[in-house]
């Protein structure tokens, strides 16, 4: 039975009430992200202190060009992912489904540019356990930067395909006024998760590309 | 539709402090090369904290629970780091 736009679903009294126990969930769960990553970013810490001369040498080895382009990607995804809130709630459906399409888009294109990496990676021998060789001196510490390099840089692609699946749900199930409106809060709540993965981004690029590169 | 003025504002801001932190990486200031980089970070997440994840409108106790995730990661990162950056003899060898 099709519900009217100002209902709220059955467990809540109002659109309000829904709308609030919603966004608090997210940041219940978003808190709980921020540990997560924080733990590996604390290892990554920890080894950077106790190794600064190998850490230094291996970040040098990452592929910075790419980082940055891909940095830039997801910014603005963020930004195409800010506006289709927006476009939710001043309910323009096609603009709003437009916007998450780019949004997947470019989220596809992050990924796109973080396999290249991958691949460039593998032929210059940077990858741990599998294929990795380094100046002798500096070999194991180094391959342990690859390591959390490719621990939290796959957690995060994990968690932006997520994302990408959960842009392309929301955009086939944009009919009528599903989430326009008073009814945007799904919309919201799929970009303040978007928009975090684009936060751990922030933190693990300066972390993984930038060290050692003055030296 | 509203906020477009102020989205794109820190979508540009975004991409300029991208800019001035990987340049700001090759600037031969040793430690503070880490330290420039990270305070670059924290503005980059706040802008985005309050501009597109809209923080500061939504409900009080978001701002709660999102101030709780990372003030608990601070508890990690303070505790954790005050062991291994005074013990000597880590790591072994």
């Amino acid at each position: 039975m099709p519900r009217s736009v100002e209902a709220s679903a059955i467990q809540f009294v109002t659109l309000a009430q829904q709308r609030e126990a919603a966004t608090l969930g997210i940041w219940v769960f978003l808190a709980t992200e921020v540990l997560f990553f924080g733990g590996m970013i604390l290892g990554y810490a920890v080894y950077r202190w106790s190794y600064p001369e190998a850490f230094a040498a291996a970040g040098r080895h990452t592929a910075i060009v790419l980082g940055t382009a891909n940095t830039a990607v997801l910014l603005t995804s963020s930004l195409t992912m800010a506006l289709a809130v927006a476009a939710a709630e001043a309910r323009r459906r096609r603009l709003l489904v437009l916007l998450l399409l780019a949004t997947a888009a470019l989220g596809c294109a992050f990924l796109g540019i973080k396999a290249a990496e991958y691949l460039k990676d593998w032929h210059e021998h940077l990858v741990p356990a599998l294929n990795f060789t380094f100046e002798p001196r500096l070999a194991g510490p180094a391959e342990l930067f690859f390591l959390i390099y490719f621990a939290t840089t796959g957690l995060h692609a994990i968690h932006l395909t997520i994302g990408i699946v959960v842009m392309l749900v929301l955009a086939a199930r944009s009919r009528h006024d599903r989430y326009l409106g008073p009814r945007s809060t799904t919309v919201e709540i799929a970009g303040l998760y978007w928009h975090f993965v684009d936060i751990v981004w922030i933190f693990l690029f300066p972390l993984l590309y930038l060290g050692g590169r003055s030296g | 539709m509203s906020g477009l003025r102020a989205n794109l504002l820190v979508w540009l801001a975004l991409l300029v402090l991208l800019g001035a932190t990987t340049g700001g990486a090759y600037l031969p200031i040793g430690r503070f090369n880490i330290a420039l980089a990270l305070t670059i970070a924290a503005i980059k997440a706040a802008l985005v904290l309050i501009v597109f994840m809209r923080l500061w409108e939504g409900p009080r106790l978001a701002r709660v629970f999102a101030v709780a995730g990372f003030f608990w990661l601070g508890i990690l990162l303070w505790l954790a780091g005050g062991d291994y950056l005074t013990r000597h003899g880590f790591p072994p060898g």
